[in-house]
């Protein structure tokens, strides 16, 4: 078993040097910083020494690893627009994007979940029928239409919801006030993910309940209750272990659409208006951490995964 | 019901049976070719130019204008046309790159394995880290959002579900005995890879090309509405949704911004059902 763990974390390295190596490469190829210095009253002589102070003169490669040093010791750079550390500006707006990716989490396994299970038990019937359509809607709705509708419902027509911000402007907020202005955003990251989860987990389940050892369980006579309780929702924890592992990434890409239509001030908002103002230090470090952040969900999700479920094959 | 004999149907005969089966996938087939037709004769069905201002500002839906007209007085039902068009191209399209640098990607990994296959996967797992639509943004923002940039774009991101996939199979088919003949027999590379392992894995290429052209659409539609996708004058269902972003356009013309949402969900959702009812018909452990 550790042999496995570590046979993934050296697999795991090389991705992440490449992950760096390429967003290096897409930051490069966005244009260097010294473009923004030319001007009329700025020397050909300036430049020059702007670039040589930079190390832009140093071939890619070394200009490559120099950035690589800075970013170990957790400097992603300056933004171009604003001056600020990209690190301190990422650790300023992580919070509310943590608090709707975690609470979104939450709602679609709570949703899929048992959706999910319920489908897969009553295959073919007509409750099966109104699951799996439902899911395949969530996942079909583009996320912004379904914000817009949301908002043109609970806004605009019946006043219940807040559509943008965190918090009421020119108030302390407060946990009640945070809470409001969520629902919405949580139930568009939510329906999205939910969708693609229910049918997930519903053909894992049905194929447990296919399985050699379930026959057993029902040809004990131990009663449907028992077995579906008992021998079938244990085994049906490792395709959710996969789920929340795949949600990741979604949540990610998500984020970035529902927070700039409900301007939740959040990494997704800094990181949308980052993209117009095409602020390429800041896009790329959110890039970075994101993809990180994926490489190690998908690491733990397969130590998770091999935990789990004792029959996986450790090669 | 008298039962049919089917001991001499084809392969093609099979999955038909099968797919007809699947009662919603039979009317998302027929939702797609009515609306698919619809666009493609969208110069002959619409009743004005789609670039032409032949109306009032934002007027509501009346006769002459069935679903109203936007904010500078063009059609809205004829551009709704055109747009379905413009992202059934790109959606189209984008499937039909990812699909075949996915493929060739995925039957070099599987077939040769070793140091090829390693660099290959790897680089898939890259590209797979980084969340898809930040990839999508920052390409568009890097390169000119352009109908074409767009359609390249989605094509060259979206690949490595596709390499996964066929990488998967050819393993499989790669320990079956009518390759190893194929070996033995001292066949061509190129025959062995194309005509002989290509065709065997087709079925499941094609279920999971549907679910690449419902997410393209999905995401040309995203990209269109952020302003970073398909352009102005140029109609697509995600940038008639641009307007909505507007409050007067959301609260007070709702005839601007929900019928091109709810063609968005018509089209990605029939396409969706097509797929499921497809890799049910595809799968050989079917006993449907």
């Amino acid at each position: 078993m550790s042999k496995y763990i570590i046979k993934r974390i050296l697999i795991a390295i090389p991705v992440l040097i490449g992950i760096t190596i390429i967003d290096y490469a897409i930051m490069c190829m966005a244009g260097s910083p010294l473009e923004m210095l030319q001007g009329p009253r700025v020397s050909e002589a300036a430049v020059e020494a702007k670039k040589i102070a930079l190390g832009l003169d140093k071939p890619f490669y070394i200009q490559y690893f120099v950035w690589l040093g800075q970013l170990l010791q957790g400097n992603l750079g300056y933004s171009i627009k604003s001056y600020q550390s990209v690190s301190e500006m990422i650790g300023s707006h992580i919070g509310p994007t943590l608090l709707l990716m975690g609470a979104s989490l939450i709602v679609s396994l709570l949703i899929a979940v048992p959706a999910g299970i319920y489908s897969a038990i009553h295959q073919y019937e007509k409750g099966d029928y109104a699951v799996v359509t439902l899911s395949f809607m969530g996942s079909s709705i583009p996320g912004f239409f379904l914000s817009l509708l949301l908002i043109y419902i609970f806004t605009v027509k019946l006043g219940w919801l807040p559509s943008s911000g965190m918090t009421t402007l020119g108030t302390e907020g407060g946990f009640g006030d945070v809470l409001q202005h969520m629902i919405m955003p949580v139930i568009v990251l939510a329906a999205s993910m939910a969708g693609s989860n229910i049918r997930y987990i519903r053909s894992a389940v049905l194929e447990i309940l296919q399985q050699d050892y379930l026959r057993t369980a029902r040809a004990k006579g131990i009663g449907r209750f028992k077995v579906i309780n008992k021998h079938a929702l244990r085994n049906a924890l490792v395709p959710i272990v996969t789920v929340i592992g795949m949600e990741i990434p979604v949540l990610f890409g998500g984020a970035v659409i529902i927070e700039q239509v409900f301007s939740w001030p959040g990494l997704g908002l800094m990181t949308m208006s980052a993209i117009t103002s095409r602020d390429y230090p800041v896009i790329m470090g959110v890039c970075l951490l994101s993809a990180v952040v994926v490489l190690i969900a998908n690491l733990v999700t397969d130590i998770l995964y091999a935990l789990v479920d004792p029959t996986i094959q450790l090669d | 019901m008298e039962r049919k004999d089917i001991t001499n149907e084809s392969y093609f005969q099979t999955v038909f049976r099968r797919f007809r089966h699947h009662r919603l996938a039979m009317v998302s087939l027929v939702v797609v070719a009515v609306l698919g037709g619809a666009a493609l004769l969208a110069p002959v069905l619409a009743p004005y130019q789609p670039d032409e201002i032949v109306g009032t500002f934002s007027g509501a839906p009346s006769k002459e204008f069935w679903l109203g007209t936007d904010q500078i007085g063009r059609d809205v039902f004829s551009r709704l046309l055109y747009a379905m068009r413009i992202s059934l191209l790109v959606g189209i399209l984008a499937t039909l790159i990812s699909t075949a640098v996915g493929v060739v990607l995925g039957l070099i990994a599987g077939y040769f394995g070793g140091v090829a296959d390693m660099l290959i996967m790897r680089f898939t797992d890259m590209v797979m880290s980084f969340p898809y639509i930040l990839l999508v943004l920052v390409a568009a923002a890097i390169f000119k959002p352009g109908l074409w940039n767009i359609i390249l774009i989605l094509g060259f991101v979206d690949w490595p579900g596709i390499a996964r996939l066929v990488r998967g199979n050819v393993l499989n088919l790669r320990e079956t005995n009518f390759i190893k003949g194929n070996i033995v027999a001292g066949m061509p590379l190129r025959h062995i890879l194309f005509s002989e392992i290509l065709p065997n894995t087709v079925a499941p290429i094609l279920v999971y090309a549907t679910s690449v052209l419902a997410l393209s659409m999905l995401d040309e539609a995203a990209l269109s509405f952020l302003g970073l996708g398909v352009q102005p004058p140029t109609a697509s269902l995600g940038n008639m949704l641009n307007g909505a972003q507007s409050l007067t356009v959301l609260t007070r013309q709702p005839w601007l911004w929900i019928p091109a949402g709810v063609l968005i969900v018509v089209l990605v959702m029939a396409i969706n059902f097509i797929g499921d009812a497809l890799r049910d018909a595809v799968d050989p452990n079917s006993r449907r």
